[in-house]
C-alpha cells in the first residue's frame, strides 16, 4: 500500500536549512495498523505530512497503492489523490466550527461533488457507526473532546478511503477516551482499512500492530 | 446561477463573520451610496440651471443704450445713447439670419392698474408679437399682441395667469378692460411663463405705450434670437449689431459699456462649461469613494483569509482543490459586494425619489436624478473591482500549506 524509499526532506529556516528526514525507507503493506513513535523533532509529523501528500519531499521515492506519488505533484493532483484515497484524524479535531457534526462529516463528499441529500444521508450513516447519529445536529462547540474526533473519523471515513492518517489522534483526549478512541480505529481497520498513527504515548502505540520509530530523522527499527 | 451548495458554503461563512461582513457591506455601500447621491445632486443642479435658462430662449442677444466711456468722434465720454425704433427696423433688415426678434420700451416703474373694485400696482411691459418667443411665453387664453395691435395703436394687453387671479377673481378676462393709468386697455389674452417673476406682468403694444407713456419713438432694448447657429455666428451677429449701432451713434465699437449687447448663448455656453466641471468633480469624488470602498473590501478579505488560515487547511487536507478555495473566497466576496451594492443603490435612489417627491426644488436645483444605466454600471463596476479585491487573498489562501495551516 505504501512504499517509501530513501526519503529526504529538508526545511529552510532563513538562510540555514535543516535536514529533518534522512534517508526513510518504510513499507506499509494493505490492511495493516502501524503507529510512528519518535520524540518532537524526530521527523514524525513530517514524515506523516508527506505519507498524506499534505507536503512534498526533496529526495527518493513514494509509492501509494501502486501510483507513484511525483514529487512535484501540483496542488490540485495532490488535493484530488488526497479526497480519493486518504482519510485524516487530527490532535485538535480540526473541525469547522460553523458547521454541524453532519455538515462537517459530509464535507469532503462536497469536493467530490456529490449532492447535498447523498452526502448527508452518507453523513449520518457514518456518524451511526461512531455512535454519534443523536449528535448529528449538534455543532462542535457543544460536543466533548472524544465526542468530536469520533466525527473527525467519520468525516476520514466517508470518502471510503485506503489509507487513515492520524496525527496524535488521542493527544487532547483522557485515557479512558483515548482507548475508546483507538479501538474505533481498530475496528476500522479491521473494516481493512490502512490506518497509520503518529503517537507518543506507549501505550497509544502498543495497541496497534507494528511500532515504527523515528529517532533523528532515521527510522530504528522496523 | 451557482448552486444551492455553493450558496450554502457562502451563508455559513458569512454566519460565522457578522461584523466582518457587516463592515465590508457598509463600506461598499455608503460608496455606492455617496456615489448615486452626488450624480443626483450635479443632474439637480444641471437640470436647475436648464430649467433658469428654458425660461428664455437660450440663443438671445439682447441690445440696450448705455453711457460712453471712450471719447468718439469729437463726442466727449459720459454721452448716454438712446435706441430708437428706426435700429429695430434697421436691425430687423440688415442682419440676417435673426429668427425672432422684438424691441421694447420698458418703464422702471409699476403702473396703476384697475378692474373694478379691484387694483395693484403692476409692470406693464411694452413689446412686440416677437416677445412671446423671446420670453418663452405660452398663451392660455386668447391670443399674444399681433402686428394689427402694433400698425393700428390699439389699446389691448395681455395679462399673467396670476394677476387674472389678482384682478378679475373667477371672471374671464378676454374681452373686458382694465384701467392703465386711468386709460381703458382691452384684455385680448392670458399667458404664462416658465419664470415665476416673468408672469407678474402685463404687456402692451410697444407703439401704443409709446404713445400714451409720451415716449415718442424710443426703446429701452431690443432682443432678437439668432436661430440655429454655433456661438461663433451668433458672436459674429452680435459683433455686425455692434458695427452698426457704433457707426450710426458714432461711438468707439470697443466702448461697451455705450451700447450692452449680451448674448445669452455665451453665456449658457459658460455656465454648463461650469456645470461640466462639476459633474467632473462629482464623478472624480464618486470615484475616490468607491476605490476607497475597493480597498477596504480588499483589505477585509486579506484578513478573512488569515483568520481562515486554518478553516482552508482543512478543507484542504480533506481534498479541496486550489481552484476550489479561490473560488470559495471570490463568490464571498462578490456576494457581500453585489449585495452591499445593489442596496446602496437602491437605498440612494430611494432617497432621491423621496427628495423628488417631496419636492426641494429651488431656483438652480431641480429635479436631482441619476442616470439608470450609469447607476447600474457603478455598481456593476464595484462588484468586478470587488471579485478582484477578493482574488488576491483567495489566491494566497489557494497557496496555503495545509500542513502549516493545521499547526497553527
Amino acid at each position: 500500500m505504501i512504499n517509501i524509499q530513501g526519503l529526504h526532506k529538508s526545511y529552510k529556516l532563513g538562510k540555514t536549512s535543516f535536514e529533518v528526514l534522512k534517508g526513510i525507507d518504510l513499507t506499509i503493506s494493505q490492511g495493516e495498523f502501524v503507529s510512528i513513535m519518535g520524540s518532537s523533532g524526530s521527523g514524525k509529523s513530517t514524515l506523516l505530512n508527506i505519507l498524506g501528500i499534505l507536503d512534498n519531499y526533496d529526495e527518493g521515492s513514494y509509492t501509494l497503492n501502486g501510483l507513484l506519488i511525483d514529487r512535484n505533484l501540483s496542488p490540485k493532483q495532490a488535493a484530488q489523490l488526497r479526497n480519493r484515497f486518504l482519510g485524516f484524524c487530527f490532535q485538535s479535531f480540526n473541525l469547522l466550527s460553523f458547521k454541524n457534526a453532519a455538515d462537517n462529516v459530509a464535507l469532503p463528499l462536497y469536493y467530490q461533488k456529490v449532492g447535498r441529500k447523498e452526502r448527508l444521508k452518507k453523513a449520518h450513516e457514518y456518524l451511526e457507526k461512531v455512535g454519534l447519529l443523536p449528535w448529528a445536529n449538534h455543532m462542535p462547540a457543544e460536543l466533548s473532546g472524544g465526542q468530536k474526533q469520533r466525527v473527525a473519523i467519520a468525516r476520514a471515513l466517508i470518502g471510503q478511503p485506503k489509507v487513515i492518517f492520524a496525527d496524535e489522534p488521542t493527544g487532547a483526549l483522557d485515557t479512558t477516551t483515548s482507548y475508546e478512541i483507538m479501538s474505533l480505529f481498530r475496528e476500522v481497520n479491521q473494516q481493512g482499512i490502512t490506518v497509520v498513527i503518529v503517537t507518543h504515548e506507549d501505550d497509544i502505540s502498543k495497541m496497534t500492530q507494528r511500532i515504527i520509530r523515528l529517532k533523528d530523522g532515521r527510522i530504528m527499527n522496523t | 446561477m451557482l448552486e444551492k451548495e455553493v450558496w450554502l458554503e457562502i451563508f455559513s461563512a458569512i454566519r460565522q463573520n457578522k461584523l466582518r461582513t457587516v463592515l465590508t457591506a457598509l463600506s461598499v455601500g455608503w460608496g455606492i451610496f455617496i456615489l448615486i447621491i452626488l450624480l443626483g445632486a450635479g443632474n439637480g443642479l444641471t437640470n436647475g440651471t436648464n430649467a433658469q435658462f428654458a425660461g428664455d430662449a437660450v440663443n438671445t442677444i439682447w441690445i440696450s443704450p448705455g453711457t460712453t466711456s471712450m471719447p468718439s468722434k469729437g463726442f466727449r465720454i459720459g454721452r448716454r445713447l438712446k435706441l430708437r425704433n428706426e435700429d429695430y427696423a434697421l436691425i430687423s433688415s440688415q442682419i440676417k439670419g435673426l429668427k425672432y426678434r422684438t424691441a421694447i420700451y420698458n418703464v422702471n416703474s409699476n403702473r396703476n392698474v384697475v378692474y373694478k373694485k379691484e387694483r395693484g400696482n403692476y409692470l406693464c411691459r411694452p413689446v412686440l408679437p416677437g416677445h412671446q418667443f423671446l420670453e418663452n411665453i405660452s398663451v392660455v387664453k386668447g391670443r399674444f399682441l399681433n402686428q394689427m395691435d402694433i400698425n393700428e395703436f390699439r389699446k389691448v394687453c395681455v395679462m399673467g395667469l396670476p394677476l387674472q387671479e389678482a384682478l378679475f377673481r373667477n371672471e374671464d378676462p378676454i374681452g373686458k378692460y382694465v384701467h392703465i393709468d386711468n386709460t381703458p386697455y382691452k384684455v385680448v389674452g392670458v399667458f404664462t411663463d416658465p419664470s415665476q417673476n416673468d408672469m407678474q406682468r402685463f404687456y402692451l403694444p410697444l407703439t401704443t405705450a409709446q404713445r400714451a407713456f409720451n415716449a415718442k419713438d424710443e426703446l429701452t432694448d431690443i432682443w432678437v434670437s439668432t436661430g440655429d447657429v454655433s456661438v461663433a455666428q451668433s458672436m459674429q451677429m452680435a459683433e455686425q449689431i455692434r458695427a452698426m449701432l457704433a457707426t450710426r451713434y458714432q461711438f468707439n465699437r470697443e466702448d461697451l459699456s455705450a451700447m450692452y449687447i449680451n448674448n445669452n448663448f455665451v453665456e449658457y455656453q459658460r455656465i454648463m462649461n461650469v456645470l461640466g466641471g462639476i459633474k467632473l468633480f462629482v464623478w472624480v469624488i464618486g470615484i475616490m469613494t468607491l476605490i476607497a470602498g475597493i480597498v477596504s473590501v480588499s483589505n477585509i478579505m486579506i484578513i478573512v483569509v488569515n483568520e481562515r488560515t486554518r478553516e482552508i487547511g482543512i478543507r484542504k487536507a480533506i481534498g479541496a482543490t486550489p481552484l476550489s478555495i479561490v473560488t470559495m473566497i471570490i463568490q464571498e466576496s462578490v456576494f457581500i459586494t453585489a449585495l452591499a451594492g445593489f442596496t446602496g443603490l437602491g437605498v440612494g435612489w430611494g432617497l432621491l425619489s423621496l427628495l423628488n417627491y417631496i419636492g426641494i426644488d429651488s431656483d438652480f436645483f431641480k429635479h436631482p436624478e441619476v442616470d439608470g444605466f450609469i447607476a447600474v454600471s457603478a455598481t456593476l463596476l464595484i462588484i468586478i473591482a470587488g471579485a478582484l479585491a477578493g482574488f488576491f487573498p483567495a489566491l494566497k489562501a489557494a497557496k496555503i500549506n495545509p500542513v502549516e495551516a493545521l499547526r497553527s
